[in-house]
């Protein structure tokens, strides 16, 4: 099985290379090729699950990491750098949804080709974001984990700053300088916590980093994820990204921070992690208040869907930050959740924009009367990411808020009653967007309706946040053993 | 059948008939009524099956999936079919029925009838998941897609347009209050280490988390419940079709707070505290009930008031310690008010305005609808026999039993729900004779309604136009009033049915004191509106209430009081919340941006310099390196 791990990262790396170089007049024969590149990739993806294959339990070390595929060649031997790939059930939903959210993307550039056009560059583009995205979550090296989160830093640059809008070349520097910084601080960590165990193999069970290798994690993440206040890079490059570009970065791209967060950072500095908690905390709810707050005030369709990532992450973090199993476990479905629920927000509002020719809310409106399949859906999807019980959303809120309860003490206490009053803020700002958007008498004439490439895009995640609603176990259950083996060394 | 099959059947049937719904075009009015009324159906009969097989409540036993783990919490799809939640459950699926066959004929106009339809259809199964729910984490899905529907369903009629604003309110007041739901689920499942309704009862969680759960706990309840403060939304919630005002007010939604009360009340029976704070909650919201609907003129709002304060008795019992009480008043109260607002819909299906200074003299015209109307405030108003007049009586036995210190909470909280029950019975008899005179005795009036001043919220007429002369409605609308009429006279005779009693617990009923005193109070209430209409036909009993009137009306007030203490600074607190973020947060950033690209140019312009300066400055530079080197080296 171990090819299959090779061919997730060698198959869309070649393909892009394939799609990029073919020339302009192949240009809808590239993004086909593109399309059955993101689906093959998807199948290899999907097929690395192992029943029943758990990272199992507590070794004598503590901190043992069994993943239920691997490969482990040596890259640089003098530095002890292997080229070091493994899979188990904390990064496989993510390899999953990753997979998916590019095909997804890729078969809607077949007929929505952004301008200045060029489609194949973007779906190479969006090949080449995903290789690296799939190497961050399969990467057991650190050093690798490293060269993969800097090398999707590069293809998103470059579909923002082409393919967005006004103010693009705006936003894309803006994103790459900042997230830039957050990358010299994983590399300090890389480094201080690689030299404390004298080995990059997360594998390991040397490591035991202290305040200062979680402090340069935490950072390093909480830019990428992103943790209040190191948040604002983000809405800049959601409203300027074209839709496709704003799926993937909500989608994919912010679960490397929180993934980084538990796999590197609880992974390799448990006792840090352990003494930081609480400001780790205390950021989260600021995140999910503050962040709810602004989507009250804001008056910008794909700037509000922004904003909410800010509160949701903060759910994802809070539950990260309390170290229980049930938390991180909520963590990690309300990880794959929100790529769910925003990814098919962000082509709503993505699909909106195009069709009304404005994303101010003061402008939209009526759209259950102009365009009703359209507004359907963006209920649905708002009821979804306000973490409506039933829907994929729900278990992620719910369950950090029960462990921040579960964990006690007056601190966390307050903060799971924070996070609550939170999760009514986000009700309160969704609301008022579908008041806004859907009702009232109609803003502009009627739309045009759901295209079939629009309905082969969305009806994959429509279909995922109602099946992860009412099976939350396809996610929780496959991690618990590898969460426990983490608490386990947190504790 | 099976409890084992029925349970399951009584839920999963009008789910799938609500999601399938959904997916139907607006317009397929056939496919549509025919998946909502045969998923209703389906779900009655199910019901009818359930009855015989169920599990009285001394027996414990639930049927059980394991739905999710998080770390050590497990959340289990368990359902309890005891019996209690068989009856609640018929009443459900009775109501629900009703519902969908009067609405085929009451939206029959309606071009996005098919997504209503559906939504009723999720409404019902999201109630029923309450009502057998046997984890607290399965029952807050029913809960909240409780609340989702309601927000769907008032929001409904897009020709309202203060409608969305009504449904936006319902879902968030609700959800304010559902804060307090989850954290005291989270803080009672994380005592009991389990989520499971039994477990949480048998854990000895200690008095201080006890209380404090459920408190919490409450906060919810007073939101789906409409319990003061948080009652603000039901009145609002008019702006929906009627026929989903009925399902909201009797059999779904605002019984689920009580429902849940009753459930985990072994829980509040040990916490003397969260039931004084009941009784109190209690009280007061069946005498603000009461008193706004004395004054309202649209007569949806009077019988929207009428719930609140109807609620509020079984509030009121619950924190009397008498769950059979409450769940009896459950019973009749859902039948009676699922007539009252289904006749109140043929009035206005018939009228064409909400306003009773607009109508007047509809029973030559109506008699149908006039005999339904008479039996569903005689039941309301607890005339005897009809339902309500036993249930109430039992309210006020196990009110009198807490004021003697005979319940498990304090004394003199029995003592404030007893006069409240009291009080609220003559205030009852008096704003359902008004509403009876005005609508169906005198003259018929067409116009000049009577405006009270402005309050956020108020719901201009707006149902459908009538055509020619007032009749009675349509098959479709009559039978289900028909049938409803006959469950409001006779449901309240369970009481004299060993079986139910048993079930519940119920007291035998029998005729003291307080029912002498209660009856005296309704005949008091009445007569006083009657006495006051005998004089001047024409005008409203309500001018009785002089300069009250316009605060009655505004319901004291309450909404503006929300407005001003929540809504507006969390609004500006979001303001602030934003310009914060964009100035500060973010002008941090933009400005390290720019400070570094200021910073690079000052350097550059210092580097481009003329020959001479740029060679003073390398010599200068070379005679420092030299220097350092000199003085390193000499301590080395």
């Amino acid at each position: 099985m171990n090819a299959l791990l090779i061919a997730v990262l060698a198959v869309p790396a070649a393909g892009a290379a394939a799609v990029g170089l073919l020339p302009a007049r192949l240009d809808r024969a590239a993004r086909l090729l593109g399309v059955a590149v993101a689906a093959v990739t998807l199948v290899a993806a999907a097929a690395l699950y192992r029943p029943g294959g758990a990272w199992s339990g507590y070794g004598v070390e503590g901190y043992d990491v069994r993943p239920w595929h691997s490969v482990d060649v040596p890259w640089v031997p003098d530095l002890d750098l292997r080229f070091h790939l493994g899979v188990d059930g904390v990064s496989y939903p993510l390899v999953v949804l990753t997979a998916l959210l590019t095909l997804l993307c890729c078969a809607y550039t077949l007929k929505h080709v952004p301008e200045p056009g060029a489609g194949r560059k973007l779906v190479a583009l969006l090949l080449a974001l995903q290789t690296g995205v799939l190497g961050v979550f399969l990467a057991l090296d650190l050093l690798l984990f490293f060269v993969f989160f800097e090398i999707t830093l590069l293809p998103m640059y470059a579909v923002i700053a082409v393919w967005g809008g006004a103010r693009r070349r705006r936003a894309a520097r803006k994103f790459v300088l900042y997230t830039l910084a957050g990358s010299v601080l994983l590399l300090l960590g890389v480094l201080a916590a690689g030299s404390g165990a004298g080995t990059l193999q997360l594998t390991s069970a040397n490591f035991d980093g202290g305040v200062l290798v979680f402090a340069l994690f935490a950072l390093a993440f909480a830019v990428k994820s992103p943790l209040w206040p190191l948040h604002t890079w983000l809405p800049d490059a959601h409203t300027q990204a074209p839709t496709v570009g704003s799926v993937m970065l909500a989608g994919v791209l912010l679960k490397m921070g929180t993934y980084g967060l538990i796999r590197v950072g609880l992974g390799t500095a448990p006792d840090g992690a352990e003494r930081l908690a609480p400001v780790l905390g205390v950021l989260a709810v600021a995140a999910i208040i503050v962040g709810s707050l602004v989507c009250l005030a804001q008056t910008e369709l794909k700037r509000l869907i922004a904003y909410s990532s800010v509160g949701h992450m903060g759910f994802v973090l809070l539950g990260i930050a309390t170290g229980t199993a049930a938390g991180i476990e909520a963590a990690l479905i309300g990880n794959v959740a929100h790529g769910v629920i925003t990814g098919l927000l962000f082509f709503l509002a993505g699909a909106i924009k195009d069709r009304a020719h404005t994303g101010e809310l003061a402008e939209l409106g009526g759209l259950r009367e102009t365009a009703p399949r359209l507004a359907g859906l963006l209920g649905f999807a708002a009821v979804a990411s306000l973490g409506l019980p039933g829907l994929a959303g729900f278990w992620g809120e719910a369950f950090a808020v029960v462990a921040a309860v579960q964990v006690g003490g007056p601190l966390w206490t307050t903060l799971g009653v924070l996070a609550a009053v939170g999760a009514a803020l986000t009700a309160a700002y969704f609301l008022r967007l579908l008041r806004l958007v859907t009702h009232g008498p109609a803003a502009t004439p009627p739309l045009a309706g759901i295209t079939r490439a629009e309905w082969v895009a969305w009806a994959p995640l429509v279909l995922l946040a109602l099946v992860l609603g009412l099976a939350p176990g396809l996610v929780v259950d496959m991690a618990s053993g590898a969460v426990d083996a983490l608490t386990g060394a947190a504790r | 059948m099976s409890p084992d099959v029925s349970t399951p059947l009584l839920i999963v049937v009008p789910l799938v008939a609500g999601l399938l719904g959904l997916l139907l075009p607006q317009g397929a009015r056939r496919p549509a009524a025919l998946l909502g009324v045969g998923g209703a159906a389906v779900a009655l009969a199910a019901a009818l099956a359930l009855l015989p097989n169920a599990l009285p409540s001394d027996r414990p036993g639930a049927l059980a999936w394991r739905w999710a783990q998080f770390g050590g919490l497990t959340v289990d799809i368990a359902l309890r079919p005891s019996l209690t939640a068989a009856y609640v459950a018929l009443a459900v699926t009775v109501v629900a029925l009703a519902v969908q066959v009067y609405s085929v004929a009451y939206l029959h106009d309606d071009d996005r009838y098919a997504p209503y339809a559906a939504q009723v259809s999720l409404f019902t199964a999201a109630m029923l998941i309450v009502v057998f729910a046997d984890d607290l984490i399965l029952l807050l899905v029913g809960w909240e897609v409780m609340g989702l529907c309601s927000y769907l369903l008032i929001g409904h009629d897009r020709r309202l347009p203060e409608a969305p604003g009504s449904a936006v309110k319902a879902f968030l007041v609700t959800r304010a209050g559902d804060v307090g739901f989850l954290l005291g689920i989270a803080v009672l499942g994380v005592s009991a280490g389990s989520f499971r309704v039994g477990e949480v009862l048998a854990a000895d969680h200690g008095p201080v988390l006890l209380t404090t759960g459920l408190l919490l706990l409450l906060c919810g309840v007073a939101g789906k419940s409409a319990q003061f403060p948080l009652h603000t939304w039901l009145p609002d919630a008019m702006a929906g079709p009627t026929p989903v005002s009925a399902l909201i007010h009797a059999a779904t939604m605002v019984a689920a707070g009580v429902y849940v009360v009753a459930r985990l009340h072994p829980l509040f029976a040990e916490s003397p505290a969260t039931l004084a704070v009941l009784a109190v909650v209690a009280a007061v919201t069946i005498l603000l009930g009461a008193l706004a609907a004395t004054a309202q003129d649209d007569i949806k709002r009077v019988l929207a008031w009428s719930t609140v304060s109807q609620i509020g008795y079984m509030t009121a019992a619950l924190a009397a310690g008498s769950t059979s009480a409450a769940l009896f008043h459950l019973l009749t109260h859902a039948a009676f008010k699922a007539l009252l607002f289904l006749a109140a819909g043929a009035v206005i299906h018939a009228v064409g305005t909400n306003l009773m200074s607009a109508m007047g003299g509809l029973r030559t015209a109506m008699p149908a609808t006039f005999t339904a109307m008479v039996v569903g405030l005689g039941a309301l108003a607890g005339l005897p026999p009809l339902a309500g007049f036993w249930s109430k009586d039992t309210v006020l036995v196990a009110a009198a039993a807490a004021r003697d210190g005979h319940g498990p909470g304090p004394a003199w909280a029995g003592l404030v729900v007893w006069l409240a029950a009291l009080l609220g019975v003559a205030i009852t008899a008096w704003y359902a004779t008004r509403l009876l005179l005005r609508t169906f005795f005198g003259a018929r009036r067409t116009g000049e309604p009577y405006a009270p001043p402005p309050f956020p919220g108020a719901a201009p007429p707006h149902e459908p136009a009538a055509h020619g002369e007032p009749h009675d409605p349509p098959a479709l609308m009559r039978w289900p009033v028909g049938l409803l009429t006959i469950a409001a006279a006779v449901v309240g005779l369970l009481a004299f049915v060993p079986a139910f009693t048993a079930e519940l617990g119920l007291v035998e009923a029998h005729l003291d004191v307080n029912g002498v005193l209660a009856l005296g109070l309704l005949a008091l209430g009445a007569a006083a509106a009657w006495w006051r209409w005998r004089a001047a036909p024409a005008a409203d009993p309500a001018a009785a209430l002089g300069r009250l009137r316009p605060l009655f009306a505004g319901a004291f007030r309450i909404d503006d009081a929300q407005d001003l203490l929540v809504v507006r600074p969390a609004h500006a607190l979001a303001r602030f919340a934003r310009r914060a973020d964009e100035r500060v947060v973010d002008g941090a950033v933009e400005a390290t941006g720019a400070g570094a690209t200021r910073l690079g140019v000052l350097l550059g312009r210092a580097h481009a310099a003329a020959v001479p300066r740029a060679v003073a400055a390398a010599l200068a530079g070379a005679l420092l390196v030299a220097v350092v080197a000199a003085v390193v080296g000499g301590v080395a």
